[in-house]
This record gives structure tokens, sequence and C-alpha cells, in this order.
């Protein structure tokens, strides 16, 4: 089947999506590694106040979802962690004191335009060309700061303090991670919407792990499988009229199970 | 200058809600020169350590590091987990290298196999090897290894001091280390620091082997270390 045989919005649903798929997979290895898909996940549910809010400002839904994703990163690195209350606790209370949040301002927004399921299980398939450039550009910036900060984030992942004697800086490269994982995740949510987010960062990661021997390789196959769950679901989605999110990460939790059968038939050295 | 304290504690003290951990700590580190740091447990070695590298920030007191030093740091035992598909070679790669790697490799007798093994497959001892080979390749001017002897039985720790000597000449650094097994740390140090909330004692292994303090803290195993000791100097 030729490509322009495809309706334009399928097309720019396939480029945002691939684009989507690069910054996912590199993000969501180091979630997986860090353990951090608590964060995403409640970064995600923040996500809802973030659209609601736009609305109601009359900006782009992204515009309200990057500005309550960074104001969640401050207040969670300014929260006391560690000491009478734990991490997952504190996640738990932002993310959703920000959803409760949200959905009391959208009772009082009298034009109610915004389509909640939209939002909970994302709506690709409407994305803008103004969206595709700012996912491209984002995706610039993320593998510019991967490029710079690799190393640091493996060797921060391995033993944190051992990388603070070594000079490098933990706080500062933790706050930057999540900065770019609230980015991310802002933009992402239009892919599979904000109650599937996670399984968009960790499941690649999940899925390439019993066949990878080193974290590029991670990153690489997790990218790949990514980007085919996305291409498969949007065409699953288009034929059969699924909603797509769901369509994708019902590809990426098959790929799981068949994952596991093969590494069953063919052990490799890789645990 | 080639003496000049590598980092001085000055006074430290360290409180958690109160409760003091550390107090009026006075401690220099030269360059070439085994420090052992030992005392029971719960005697705050571990916060000791990690103020001298900075992890922590005294409550009271200060620490004075030499700038431009390079720290090499090994960290107590710890638990890796297999989320993370890293083998010993990359994880090695992850710093910048001042060292050939081949040359401290073949110092550290690590071989081409413990290179391809997964960091969490590694035993205890091999462990430690990485983490001091980590250490090494960015040529510190101050060692600091929390329990390096930890899972090492007796004849593997007697060799770490032996290798921990051949470091500390041939990299002309300062070298300090927390140990439990009195016996070897008596024979293989320059100096001892017997710690217990403040320093006790400390100095020469004989002269703190048979220091009042040392011998109140450790008991029956301090006063059988004097006369190992004893012997121990009457060989040479």
């Amino acid at each position: 089947m030729a490509l322009d045989s495809f309706p334009p919005f399928l097309i720019r649903a396939m480029l945002a999506g691939i684009g989507i798929s690069f910054m996912v997979a590199p993000l969501g290895a180091i979630v997986v590694w860090r353990r951090m898909a608590y964060f995403g996940d409640a970064l995600a549910h923040a996500g809802l106040l973030g659209a609601i809010l736009a609305m109601a400002w009359q900006v782009q839904p992204l515009v309200g979802l990057v500005i309550v994703a960074l104001l969640f990163c401050l207040a969670f690195s300014r929260l006391p962690s560690n000491s009478w209350l734990a991490t997952d606790t504190l996640l738990g209370l932002l993310a959703h004191a920000s959803l409760a949040l949200g959905m009391v301002l959208l009772s009082y927004i009298s034009n109610k335009t915004i389509d909640i399921m939209n939002l909970l299980f994302g709506d690709i398939l409407t994305v803008l060309p103004s969206e595709i450039l700012l996912i491209y550009g984002l995706l610039l910036v993320v593998w510019g700061v991967l490029a710079k900060a690799w190393s640091s984030l493996l060797s921060i992942t391995v033993h944190e303090e051992l990388a603070a004697v070594e000079g490098i800086k933990v706080k500062r490269l933790n706050f930057i991670f999540m900065i770019l994982l609230a980015l991310v995740v802002a933009v992402a949510i239009k892919m599979v919407g904000i109650l599937l987010i996670t399984a968009l960062l960790i499941m690649p990661v999940a899925i390439v792990r019993p066949i990878s021997i080193t974290p590029e390789g991670v990153v690489i196959k997790a990218m790949l499988v990514a980007m085919g769950a996305v291409l498969l679901g949007l065409f699953w989605s288009y034929y059969q009229d699924v909603p797509t999110g769901p369509a994708i990460v019902c590809i990426l939790a098959a790929s799981f199970i068949g994952v596991l059968f093969l590494k069953r038939i063919q052990p490799k050295q890789t645990e | 200058m080639a003496y000049e304290k590598l980092v001085e504690l000055d006074k430290v003290g360290y409180q958690i809600a109160n409760k003091p951990i550390l107090e009026n700590i006075g401690l220099s580190i030269y360059p070439k020169e085994i420090v052992s740091l030992i005392g029971p447990n719960g005697a705050g070695k571990s916060t000791l350590i990690k103020i001298l590298v900075g992890l922590l920030t005294p409550t009271q007191g200060k620490v004075v590091v030499q700038p431009g030093i390079t720290i090499g740091y090994t960290p107590q035992k710890m638990q890796l987990s297999a989320i993370l598909p890293l083998t010993v070679s990359r994880f090695l790669k992850l710093v910048k290298a001042k060292r050939p790697l081949q040359e401290v490799l073949s110092e550290l007798n690590i071989s081409d196999v413990l290179l391809d093994t997964m960091v969490w497959n590694l035993s205890g001892g091999e462990w430690q090897r990485v983490l001091l080979a980590r250490a090494l390749i960015q040529q510190p001017d101050l060692l600091v290894l929390d329990e390096p002897a930890q899972g090492i039985d007796l004849i593997g720790q007697a060799a770490l001091y032996t290798l921990l000597r051949h470091i500390r000449d041939k990299y002309q650094c300062g070298i300090l280390l927390v140990s439990h097994d009195l016996h070897i740390v008596m024979a293989g140090t320059d100096r001892v620091v017997c710690l217990q909330q403040h320093i006790c004692c400390q100095g020469h292994p004989e002269t703190v082997s048979r220091d009042p303090a040392f011998q109140a803290l450790f008991g029956p195993i301090a006063q059988d270390l004097a006369l190992y000791t004893h012997r121990h100097d009457h060989q040479h």
C-alpha cells in the first residue's frame, strides 16, 4: 500500500508517533532502571489539571500540560523526602490532589468542550502540524541533554553516592531529568492519554530487557519496539476503529508476553 | 608540599535529631600513608567516611579538602540490581580515565572474563576490586574505602593490604579505610584511628594497641593484639 493513500491525519499521527517513540524509549529506560515508574504516572495524573487549566485560559492544552508538569517537579523537589514520608506517598498526594482539583475546576468552567476521554486515553489522530514540530523540537532537546549526561545518569543509577563523590552533581542532574520527563509526559499524553502514559514509558524497556546486554542496546531496541507498536496501533485504530492509545498498549503487552515465551525457548546470558 | 594534608577534619561533629553520632573529631590524612579506621558497630565509622568525602555536611566543625585533589571512593557492600544490564567493562568506562585502563586491570588482577561479567554477578571480593579499579583509573590523591574487606576471607584480606601498600607507593596517595579485622589492620597499616563517637586514640599500630583507651574498647582482643604486634616487630 502506498503511503499517499493514507489520509493526511494518519500520516501526521504516524510522524508524531515516531517522534514520541524516540523520546519515551531512552527516558523510559532510565525510569525503569531507577524505579521511577510511579513518578511518571503521578506526573501524568497531574497533567489532567494542566489540560483543564489550559482550557480555562483558552490556550493550547499542551501549554497547560507543560506548566503543570513543571510546577509538579518543583513542588516534588521542595517537599520533604526520605524522612517522615515515603516518596510514593508524596507522589500519590501530589498526583491525586492535582487530578481532583482539575475535575473540580472543570465543573466551574461553563463551556465544557473538553473531552475527558481524549485526555485519559489520548487522541493522536487529531495531532496538529504545530504539535508535530513541537514533538521534534523536544526530541532534539531530549537527545541533546541525554548525549551530554548519559554516562553520569548511568553512574547515578548504579550508585548515587559513588557518583556524587566522583564529582557528578547528582541533585542537579536528577532535577534536569525530572524536567525532561515532565516535558515528554506532557507531549506523550496526546499519544496514549494520562492513564496509559506509564505503559508507553516502561513497556518497551521491559520487552527488550531479556534480549539486551548493554544499556544502549536497551534504548535502541526499545525505540524500535515503541515505534513498531505505535505504527501498528495506528493502523489497527484506523482500520477497525478502536481507540489508538489502548491499541498501542495492547500490542506492547502482547509483545511482552511473546518475549517471555521466546526467552523460555532460547535463554541467553542476559541476567 | 608533598606532605601537605589531603584532607583535614577540624572539631567535626554530627548529630541526628540531637543524638550525637560523632563528636569533636580532629583527623588529617596525608599523602603516602594508609590510615585504618576501626571501632565497634555504631561507632560512627561510615558517618565519618561520608563526611570526609563530602556526602554529609557536619553539624559542627569544618572539613578542609586540599583544592584540586581527586578522591577515589569505594562504598560499602551494596546490592546491585539486574534491572540495568551493565558489564564490568562498561561500568569502568563510565568515568573519565586518567590512567590506562589496561594497566590498572593488570595491577588488580582483573581478567577479561571478569570484564565481560554483568556487575550483579560479581562476588563480594570481585566487586571490591572492580570498585577499586574504577577509583584508580581516575588517579586518586586520596582513596577512601568503606569496609573493603567485607566478604573477603582472611587470606584475601592479607592480599588486600599488600595491594593497598603497593597502591600507596605507586600512586603516592593517601588511603583511608574502614576495617573490622584488627589483626590485619595492625599488621598492614601506617596509622590506626580508633573511633567510638569520638577519636579515643590514634597513632602507629603498636602504640595504639597498648593504649588503655584501645584496650578498654576492644577488651581481651586488644591484649592479644598488643602481644601480636610486639612479636611481629621483633621479627624485623
